[in-house]
Formats: C-alpha cells, structure tokens, sequence
C-alpha cells in the first residue's frame, strides 16, 4: 500500500515510475564500473532508511555486470545529526552495520535523495570513525538542489529542480511496496515562509 | 472599659449554650451573655451572622524562645496564634535550654507579658533537661506558672521513671503529657512504618510504637492514680488504649492534630519527598486516621491541638531523613476543622467548638474554654461563610511548613479577644 | 512512536511501559556503538552532566562515565561527603553550586532516598538517579531488564524469582516496578525479617527459597547488605545460607536454561555460593556492557530530543 503523503502535502507530479528507477540504478552501476578505481574493493553503504534498500539493488546490480559482488553496509547517522536536540521528540535508533574494515577500500555511500547535504556531512563523519578507506564516493537517486554545504554527489540517478516548500518522496519495494518518487507540494491557498525541512519521514 | 459582641451566634459547649445572644465583656473577665443586651457604656463589636465562642486554646505549640528565635519567637508565635484565632497556648518545653527550672518559665511568661499577643501557658520538663533521667522541680515548675509537665518531642522511655512523674506531679495536681513512642522501634524513622514507606524505601515506625506507650501509661495512670495526657494521638492501638482506660476511670485524657486527623501517610509519597509533611508521630495510615476520627467524634479524644512545629527552610530543604520533625499549625487549624470537619459533617459545629475550648481546658484545669460570666473575656469570633487559601507567605509564623499549601478553607476566625481586648481582627 | 515524556529519571514507578520499552529499545540499538573501533558518537556534544556521588560506587559511576564518553558528552564527577547536614553544606547548596556550570542533567548517588527527587524540585538540570536510599535505583533495573530481554527474547510472562534482603534493597524496588509493569511473574523470597509491609501486592511472598527458585527463568539475587544489618535481622551468616543462599542444589530446582543476576558486590558464602556465582547461568560480562548500553540511553532520551530515522 502507498503511504499517504505527508498531512498538508499533495502529490504535484511523479518524477520516476519503477521504470525509471530501475534503469537510473543500473546506470549508477554501470558508472561505478566503469571507474575501475572505484570497483575494486568496493563496500556499499546505505543511509537508513531508504538509502539501505538503494545500496543492495546496486550491489546485486554490480555483481550482474559480473564484478565481484560488493559488501553492503548500513549507515543510521541519528547520533551524528547537527539538529539531534532540535527535531522529533525522540530518536529512533536502527543500528548502523559496517560490513568488515573499510580501510583502505572505496566506500559509496547510498542515499535516496540528496537536499541541503547534512545527512552526507553526519554520514561522512560517521564512516570515518569505522576506519579510514582509500576515498569516499556518494550515489543518490534524486538530487534536488539546494545544498547548504560544499557537498556534490559522484552518481545521480536524476537531477530535478525543486522549491524549498517542496518534498520529494521516494517509495521503494522493500519498504513501500513499489517503486516511484513524487513531488510533492504544500496544499492550501497560503504557503509558510519557512523552508520545508522535511518532518515526514523522508529525508528530501 | 465595656466591649458588647452584638447579634451573633453565641456557641458555649461548657454550658449548652448555641442561640442569637449578646455577650458583654467588662473588665477582662465575661460580664453577661444574654438576649438583647443594652449596649450602654460599651463599645460595640456587630457579630450578626458570625460565631462568637469562648477563647480557643491550643494545647500544644512549640515557642521556640528561648533558644531557637529563629524558627520562632514568642511574639511571633502568639500573633500566629491570635490570627489563628487563638487566645492562649500552651508553650512545650523543649527550648533550648528546656524549661526545667522556673527560672526558663519566668522568663517565657516575661517575655509573653511584654510581648506576647495571646496568653502563653508554659508546660514544664518531666525531667531535667528531658534527658528522662531525674524529675525536674515541678512544685517551683506548678509555683512560676506551668500547667503541666512533659518531655514532649521525645518519650519518657523508662516505665520507672514515667511512674514516678505520674506519682510525683500528683502533690501538686500537675497533668503529665506524654510523647508516647517506643524508641528502640522508631530509631532513625522518618515515617509511618507501612507500604508506602516500603515503596518509598524511607524507614517507618510502627503504629504499635505509640500504642504500646500509651498502654503502658495508661495502666501506670491507672497504678499511681496520676494525671495522663496523651499528646498528639495518632492511631488506632493509642486510641483504643485511652478509650478503655476512661472505661475504667482512669485519669487519661488525650488530642489529635489537623494533620492526623486529614492526612495520611500517602502525602509524603504524593508530595515527592517534601519535608513539610515528616513529622513526630508521622503521617500515619488511612485505617489508623479513621479510628483517630472516630475516637474524636465519640469523646475518647478531648481536644485538638496543633502541635504547632515552626522550622526554618534549612532545617527542611534537606534529604527527607536528614530534614526536621514538624508543621506549623496555629494558623490553619481552625480553618481545616471548619472546612474538613465540620462542613462535610464529621463533627458538628458546637462539637468542634468544645474540641478547641472547653475540652482543652478542661484536660489541664486551665481558665477559660467557657463563656460563663466572671470567667476571662477570652473569645474567638468565627465568619463560617469566609473563604482562605492556605498561603505560608502570608503567615505570621516564622515557619512555613505546612503540608496544606494550597488548600482552600471555607470558614475562619476572624476576631480574637483576650481579656476583653481585640488582639487580632480581619474584618471585611 | 513510543516515546519518553518525562524531563527526568527519578524512578521506574511512574514509567509507563511503553516508556521502559523505549529505554530498552534505544539501549538495544546503541549497544553496537561499544563494538566499533573507535567507541564515540558526537550525539551530546556540548552538553554537560554532572555525576554527583554521595556514596561510594565503582560501577555505576564508571558506567554513567562510560555512558557520557560514549556520547560526547562534557562530564564531571564529584565525589561528596557522605552526610551533608553534619559536613556543613547542603545537598541543594552543593547542587546549586553545580548549577553555575549550567549542567544538562545530574547524576545524583545518595544515600538519602528522595535526594535526586529534592533536586528535581530545585535544579534547572534534568536529573537522574543513581541510586537513592532503598527507594529505585531505575538503571539497574533497566540493564537487568535487558540482559534477560536479550537473553529470553521477551519479558511477558517470564518467572523471576527475586530473593535476598528485600527491606534494603532499591534494586529490588525498581525490578518489580519494572518486571511487573513488562508483565513478568514474580515471586519473593527473603527471611520474614527482610520483607517490609506492602510488598505483596505486588507479588507472592515466600519465605522458602526452593518454591521461590522452582521453576524460574531468572533468579535475581539482592546482596546482603551488611553495613545496614544493625538490627540483627537473622542470627548468622552461616544459618542465612544455609536456609536462604543460592546454592547449585537449588539452581537445579529452576529451568535449565535460567538465568542468574545479581547487582554485586556479591557476598560468596551468604548469599550465592560460588560454584553459582562462577557457573554458566553467570551474564556479569552483558551486565557491564548493558550497563553502559542503558545508561547512553537515558542519556540521550534525557537530551538529545531526537530525529527520526
């Protein structure tokens, strides 16, 4: 079952159907072997939630190219969060797991929709307390601009252009029951001046 | 000078009286209670729809001077008092020094006389120094003024030493009032021993503690042929024990506190551990605050008293072990017998006179506690109708610990007179 | 989403259960941080505790310590003075003290019970207990409830025997508030002497430790605490063993996969013979690093307001 968008949010437009998102990832993967350097000693890490889910499709996808098949990791930045004391009412703590040592390899961090880039920045910190590999790369499915710190992703499924009052939401399989990413806009006649930081689950 | 309290509701429990009636006070003593009075000559106090009763008298307050001004003083304490709607108290001894010398006794009625808002009726030691060793004085104790003896705040732990008291004070018809606790069960309690004091893991005494000295008294009034009074009763067992000793004529009489009798040790738990509710004998349980209610209302009990326990904030914003024994209760105890007493018709308004006049006179032979004429003209006005909150920022005690912060009393005095002076008023 | 509403830790009492579940879920999920090469997260960075211990205790202030570290927390342990009254200042005069510092939370071990609950009335910091007297001593609690949430993959419906000196012991107050709140069957065991008035309504109370253990999943064993035994509350060490002691006979009498706690300093020979305290039902290593899992999240319930995931 579709999750209802967020209260106060209506579906404006559907970037991906599963389609689109299943050629996206396998052109992620075809990139990432391409770039030799960053196939070998490859380990996939996923930001929870959604980027988890991304980073297996990849590695199964990266084994199909028929490289070798890639360890997956799981990343849950919660305590590495600028905004901890500021946000819900309570953290939610999934675990992070780190597939063996990273050092010396090449981490690609997996996240589902790349906004300001605070996530990246706590995961980035968080990593590098596991170990210290060879160069950290960043795939995303959807960036949606508006960084609000000096960071760029290495593979992009689609680049869209997006208002801050607006959410990108991601559905996937494994958690949604299918695959799509909508766009998603603030209903009523008036819109709050304040930039959307995304409450509703998603990190967009 | 002439006073005349014109059209209220006069209440006298020592002669029956509760009627519309006039009462003329004449040269600090009662002049006349009767209908329709003539007003000539006198100054005229409007009583119509209030109660005007004999003075109350507290039974038990602790003064504090000398020794400890800064919980309380004398004059602090006695305009507690008169606000309270009191007009006289009696001092407890333990003062530092204690008052076992009438040395200490004179010196407390000085200073009472100098300035002292209501009449100040001080309680001698039992023992030197309340140590429960040898007997103080009592014929110097009975010559300076005291009106009985104890070593009230602890026990007169040894059965010899209690029976001599209660032998001794017979020669100068002295009451021996008696804190009744059996030490060696209450060591280093905090509160009532029970299942609230195990969930709260604060050490507890047992009601037996108190009942079994207030047996052993009792049967020792009953050997000696003295004079018990059992100061602020407050269980079932003590209860019991006082009202089979009457049964048997023995010399016993006995009071509550407000606190015991409207609390329970649950306050403590409710309260979080704050200290205005740890006090000497504690909070005790719903069972036991029902036989003490019921032991009141059937006359086992004779008055009620304050046990009025000023403190300091440091002595009290400790650890609840380490924080002191006692609440003050001069200034809400009339309110909490008019609001939670009398109004939901536990005991009946004249009944509740008697408990804060007549009966308390009566238990240590003191003046007053009556209207009759030529008695003093000690009289504590009541407005049923007015309504206060409990509100220590406004006491004229310099203690603040009470546990009834808060609450809202219907009913209060709001005139004391003592010896045909207006010591005290609020009037609207 | 559960979550935990209250600004302090006093006690497991007026826990709801869906707010131990929380503290027991968060521990759950930040015990791996304790496995990581370098064992630090910044969740806390820039907040300030305080531990304040008023009576001597290894293992808790070590794993509060731990905790604090852990999460990047600012920490500073004072060690007072066993009796404030006598040693001239007050409790609160030293907690306010503190205060200048402008600490988040205090951790407060007091001999006193109700002293964290003083502190809470007074103090701007969040507080939490450590221990207060005989009253709670709620992380313990929280960390034995998740030794034997991982241990047997639930606390409903579990029997656990808890027996040893009932009328000291504030582990014990906060282990049947906790397992009776998480639906665990209790049954008390403790010399007569050693069970204070109220306690069975909460549980059966035996005073035969063979009914007790019979049939257990857990045995949780409360030290005899020695230094408080001056009312002679049974006549010798010997005859307390004998008729109220763990031994390895009596372990028999449980399921055979049971499990044994005990809040230590364990007194072999009295209250657990050592062949118990050393056999395979022993989990002291989980309780340790549990310790400090429970602990990182109250901390970080208390503080850290949270994200979603």
């Amino acid at each position: 079952m579709e999750p209802a968008a967020p209260p106060g949010y209506r579906t404006r437009q559907e970037l991906m159907d599963a389609e689109r998102m299943s050629r996206a990832l396998a052109r992620i993967a075809h990139e990432i072997i391409e770039r030799r350097r960053d196939a070998e000693g490859l380990v996939l890490v996923g930001v929870r939630t959604r980027g988890v889910p991304l980073a297996r499709r990849l590695a199964r996808l990266v084994a199909e190219a028929g490289a070798p098949p890639p360890p997956v990791g799981a990343l849950d930045i919660t305590l590495y969060r600028d905004d901890l004391t500021m946000v819900a009412p309570q953290p939610v703590l999934r675990g992070t797991e780190i597939p063996g040592s990273i050092d010396g390899r090449t981490v690609v961090l997996v996240d589902d929709v790349l906004y300001t880039g605070r996530t990246v920045r706590a995961a980035l910190d968080e990593i590098i307390d596991f170990g210290r590999p060879a160069r950290i790369k960043l795939a995303v499915l959807v960036d949606r601009g508006h960084r609000e710190l000096p960071i760029r992703p290495d593979y992009v499924g689609q680049t869209i252009t997006t208002t801050r009052d607006e959410v990108v939401q991601v559905l996937l399989r494994e958690e949604d029951g299918h695959d799509r990413v909508l766009l998603l806009e603030k209903q009523g006649p008036r819109r709050r001046a304040r930039p959307g930081k995304a409450r509703a689950g998603r990190r967009a | 000078m002439k006073v005349l309290l014109k059209g209220g509701r006069v209440i006298d429990p020592s002669r029956r009286i509760d009627g519309a009636q006039d009462v003329i006070l004449e040269d600090g003593r009662v002049a006349q209670v009767g209908a329709k009075l003539s007003p000539r000559g006198a100054d005229v106090i409007e009583a119509r729809g209030l109660v005007v009763c004999p003075g109350f008298i507290d039974l038990h307050a602790h003064l504090r001077e000398p020794g400890r001004e800064d919980r309380e003083t004398i004059a602090t304490g006695t305009r507690a008092a008169a606000a309270g709607g009191f007009t006289a108290v009696c001092a407890m001894p333990n003062t530092e020094p204690v008052n076992d010398n009438s040395g200490i006794t004179r010196f407390i009625l000085d200073q009472a006389r100098a300035e002292g808002a209501v009449r100040v009726h001080p309680i001698g030691a039992i023992t030197r120094g309340s140590r429960g060793e040898e007997l103080a004085e009592y014929g110097d104790l009975k010559d300076a003024g005291c009106v009985a003896v104890s070593d009230d705040g602890r026990p007169v732990e040894s059965a010899r030493v209690m029976r001599r008291a209660l032998e001794y004070a017979r020669a100068f018809d002295l009451p021996v009032v008696d804190h009744c606790e059996e030490p060696a069960l209450s060591e280093r309690a905090a509160m009532n021993e029970g299942p609230v004091a195990t969930l709260l893991g604060l050490r507890g005494t047992p009601a037996a503690a108190e009942a079994m000295v207030v047996e052993r008294d009792v049967l020792l009034a009953e050997l000696t042929g003295g004079r018990l009074h059992v100061a602020h009763l407050s269980t079932a067992g003590a209860a019991d024990a006082v009202r089979r000793g009457k049964a048997r004529g023995v010399r016993v009489s006995a009071e509550v506190t407000p606190h015991h009798l409207l609390l329970t040790d649950q306050a403590v738990k409710d309260s979080d551990y704050d200290a205005s509710t740890k006090m000497n004998p504690p909070l005790r349980s719903e069972a036991d605050r029902r036989a003490v209610l019921e032991a009141l209302r059937d006359g086992t009990i004779d008055a009620i008293a304050t046990d009025h326990a000023p403190h300091t904030i440091d002595d009290k914003q400790v650890e609840y072990e380490e924080a002191a024994f006692g609440v003050v209760g001069l200034e809400t105890a009339v309110g909490l017998g008019l609001d939670r007493l009398v109004a939901p018709g536990l005991l009946s308004l004249p009944q509740l006179v008697a408990l804060f006049s007549s009966g308390p006179a009566r238990v240590l032979g003191l003046p007053g506690g009556t209207l009759a004429p030529g008695s003093p003209a000690d009289v504590t006005i009541l407005d049923l109708t007015r309504r206060r909150k409990v509100d220590p920022t406004r006491f004229h005690s310099k203690g603040r610990n009470t546990p009834f912060t808060g609450w809202t009393l219907k009913g209060a005095a709001v005139m004391t007179i003592v010896g045909g002076r207006v010591v005290w008023q609020d009037r609207r | 989403m559960t979550g935990y509403p209250h600004r302090h830790l006093l006690g497991i009492e007026r826990l709801q259960p869906s707010e131990i579940a929380a503290i027991l879920d968060t521990a759950d999920g930040l015990r791996e941080i304790l496995d990581r090469p370098i064992k630090k997260v910044p969740a806390l960075r820039g907040k300030t505790v305080v531990n304040l211990f008023y009576e001597p205790s290894t293992r808790t202030r070590a794993s509060f310590e731990v905790a604090e570290k852990v999460l990047s927390a600012d920490s500073l342990s004072v060690a007072a003075a066993a009796s404030s009254v006598q040693k001239g200042e007050t409790l609160l005069d030293t907690a306010r003290n503190l205060e200048a510092m402008n600490p988040d939370m205090i951790v407060i071990r007091h001999s006193a019970a109700g002293a964290p609950h003083l502190l809470a009335r007074h103090c701007r910091a969040a507080i939490v207990n450590a221990g207060d007297g005989a009253h709670e001593h709620p992380t313990q609690a929280l960390l034995d409830a998740l030794t034997l949430r991982q241990r047997k993959g639930r606390l409903e419906g579990l029997r656990v025997a808890i027996v040893g000196d009932l009328l000291h012991s504030r582990v014990a107050r906060s282990n049947l508030w906790l397992l009776s709140k998480m639906g665990a069957r209790l049954v008390l065991c403790a010399p007569p002497t050693l069970v204070p008035p109220g306690l069975e309504a909460f549980a059966p109370v035996t005073h035969r430790i063979d009914e007790a253990v019979e049939g257990a999943d857990a045995v949780m064993m409360l030290r005899i605490q020695r230094e408080r035994m001056t009312g002679g509350f049974y006549p010798s060490d010997r005859e307390y063993h004998l008729r109220f002691g763990l031994t390895e006979a009596r372990v028999k009498r449980a399921k055979k996969d049971v499990v044994i706690l005990h809040p230590g300093p364990m007194n072999r020979g009295v209250e657990i013979a050592s062949e118990v305290a050393d056999g395979p039902y022993s989990v002291i290593l989980d309780q340790v690093t549990n310790g400090v899992a429970v602990r990182m999240a109250v901390l970080l319930l208390l503080l850290g307001g949270g994200a979603e995931g």
